[in-house]
């Protein structure tokens, strides 16, 4: 398994709160190869987005961690501001759940992915903003080289989000990290976000680790399934084993709520 | 956005001159007889008539009101003394022109209020920044703690202890006697110098504690959980991501407090003896100066009213989502 892109070994997040130290993320353990999906599943409140925030160090203040979480061989749990902020949008990005909130609604688009992309390669405005143009063209902004100078309020959902995925993606990152990217947009939109991801992700080899609470969505995406309930890795397999022969109570309750095609006909 | 802006200044126009209105009818029509008052203790009915009739009294009250209008913007006159445009009529206390009045009192008022404001943004969002930053430490606490205090303590009793402090005990600084600045530099700057800070430590305190609570709002925010995640080197992210939404409500209510000093800070000017627009205000509300208080009002009114639009326009600058929708 040493050639594996990303590997997290027993991660315990401890959060402070006014009734003591609570561990929301308990021993979770999950390997994402290179090209490879790992979807994380698992009821609101059940560690999904501490997870993911661990491995960059944008927890909350005052949280600590235990464990491991290697890329590419190089430990960054328990590493100094500086060496994270080496990683953060460069070998390893993140795309989060409500893109309107996500993006600074004072600055154009083009700035706010221009500004990343600097802040690891360097290099003048012109180029930077070359990028950031032609990352909008790649997620599919039409007309991307007028619409880089607009502001976040004046693109859809969906684009925001692909703005979003642009963002994250104009450093060509190993891993890209999606928390619940498709949550606050509408049901088409939803399917298009996922194969703009899915299409990306076979052109630039990057591991994706795919956050959600909606198990229809894991299944079209996903190679490998961990399941978590209450900050516990509750099952952790390839997709197929988790779907077909859940071996927790928990899964078979979340398999039980996916709505069934022939559900809907009978409304 | 041009017809925005016309629609804005014609707004300011009918507000004025519904202030203008207002202010006449409470002073002209409420107020003691003015002729009687200018006449003085020694006259005869017959030189109260002929004053009346040099002011207009005698004509009906809208054209009184007319003519007081067409005085501002085309002159009048008085009997043979042509008042020319614009016209506020004469104190009747010093028969001074209260056109003049204003103007050579408006420098005062305004070096007062431009000196505080420079010295109330620096110390109130340096503050408040630095307790958003430092969030829970005892800078923090004793920060918040002095500006609650600041904002607590009342303008004269500060100015009282600041001149019994500074000027009788210490004497590191003159009794305020506000030189024009090019007769004596040194002077000018000492002599503005408490008035200054009497006034910017009430607002300073304000704006520390709004400054500190939209500084941490903003830091709670999504986007600056984003720009933390694309890796942007912490100063960045305070400069660019945290401080111009922190800051931008503030422009709003700077420029307000702003517009409404330029009108005259009544306590400070009175307790300084500076000769600004504020200390003008009291001493012709003192001695029932009608023309004048007239005058102060007004001039107090159009300030606030064009501040309203400038904010208005500066903030559409500032907003990029308020820009697009109102053009
Ligand atoms: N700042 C915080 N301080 C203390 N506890 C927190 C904090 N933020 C979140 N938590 C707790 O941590 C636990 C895990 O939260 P997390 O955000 O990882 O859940 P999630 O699985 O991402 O849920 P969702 O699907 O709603 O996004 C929750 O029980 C939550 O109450
Ligand atoms: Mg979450």
């Amino acid at each position: 398994m040493t050639d594996e892109l990303f590997v997290v070994e027993d991660l315990t997040v401890t959060l402070p709160t006014s009734r003591g130290p609570v561990d929301v993320v308990k021993d979770v353990s999950f390997t994402v190869g290179r090209d490879d999906t790992l979807g994380i599943v698992g009821e609101s409140g059940s560690g999904k987005s501490m997870t993911a925030l661990a491995v960059l160090g944008l927890l909350p203040p005052g949280a600590r961690t235990s464990g491991s979480v290697r890329l590419d061989g190089r430990e960054l749990l328990g590493q100094s501001e500086g060496e994270l902020r080496s990683v953060r949008g460069n070998a390893i990005s993140m795309v989060f759940q409500d893109p309107l909130s996500s993006l600074n609604p004072y600055y154009t688009v083009g700035l706010q992915i221009e500004e990343g992309y600097r802040a690891h390669r360097g290099g003048s405005k012109r180029a930077a903003r070359q990028v950031a143009i032609e990352a909008m063209e790649r997620v599919r902004i039409p007309d991307a080289a007028r619409r880089v100078d607009d502001y976040p309020h004046q693109f859809s959902g969906g684009q925001r989000q692909r703005i979003m995925i642009a963002m994250a993606l104009c450093c060509s990152p190993s891993l890209l990290i999606a928390d619940e990217p498709t949550t606050a947009l509408d049901v088409t939109v939803q399917a298009q976000i996922l194969e703009l991801l899915a299409e990306l992700q076979t052109q630039t080899g990057t591991g994706l680790i795919f956050i959600t609470h909606d198990l229809a969505v894991i299944s079209s995406i996903a190679r490998r399934v961990l399941v978590m309930c209450a900050g516990d890795p509750v099952e952790y397999g390839t997709a197929e084993q988790v779907f077909s022969d859940p071996r927790h109570e928990y899964t078979r309750t979340l398999l039980d709520a996916v709505p069934r095609i022939d559900d809907e006909v009978m409304l | 956005m041009t017809r925005y802006v016309i629609g804005r200044l014609g707004g300011v126009v009918v507000i004025l001159l519904a202030v203008c209105l207002f202010t006449y009818l409470i002073f002209f029509k409420l107020s003691p007889d003015p002729a009687v008052m200018i006449c003085g203790k020694t006259c005869t009915p017959d030189r109260i008539d002929s004053i009346r009739d040099v002011l207009g009294l005698n004509q009906p009250l809208l054209t009184q009101f007319w003519e007081f209008l067409r005085g501002i913007v085309a002159g009048r006159d008085y009997g043979t003394v042509h008042c020319s445009a614009p016209c506020l009529g004469y104190s009747f206390q010093t028969n001074e022109s209260v056109w003049n009045m204003l103007t050579t009192r408006l420098p005062v008022s305004i070096t007062v209020a431009v000196g505080a404001a420079v010295l109330w943004l620096l110390a109130g969002v340096a503050g408040g920044l630095i307790s958003a930053i430092k969030q829970g430490t005892w800078w923090d606490r004793s920060a918040m703690a002095l500006a609650l205090t600041g904002v607590s303590v009342p303008n004269y009793v500060l100015a009282l202890v600041l001149q019994y402090v500074l000027v009788v005990k210490l004497q590191v600084l003159p009794f305020p006697a506000a030189p024009a600045f090019a007769d004596n530099p040194v002077l000018w700057f000492e002599s503005y110098l408490m008035p200054w800070t009497v006034l910017a430590v009430g607002y300073a305190c304000l704006y520390a504690r709004l400054t500190r609570a939209n500084v941490i709002d903003t830091l709670a925010e999504n986007f600056l959980r984003t720009a933390r995640a694309k890796g942007l080197s912490r100063p960045l992210i305070l400069r660019r991501h945290a401080l111009r939404p922190a800051l931008t409500p503030i422009t709003t209510i700077f420029g307000m407090d702003f517009a409404g000093l330029l009108g005259g800070a009544l306590i400070t000017e009175t307790v300084f003896g500076l000769n600004g627009i504020g200390k003008l205000a009291a001493d012709s509300i003192a001695k029932n100066d009608q023309p004048v208080i007239m005058a102060v009002t007004l001039l107090a009114a159009f300030f606030v009213v064009v501040g309203n639009v400038v904010v208005d326009l500066v903030y559409t600058a500032l907003d990029p989502r308020v820009r697009v929708t109102s053009s």
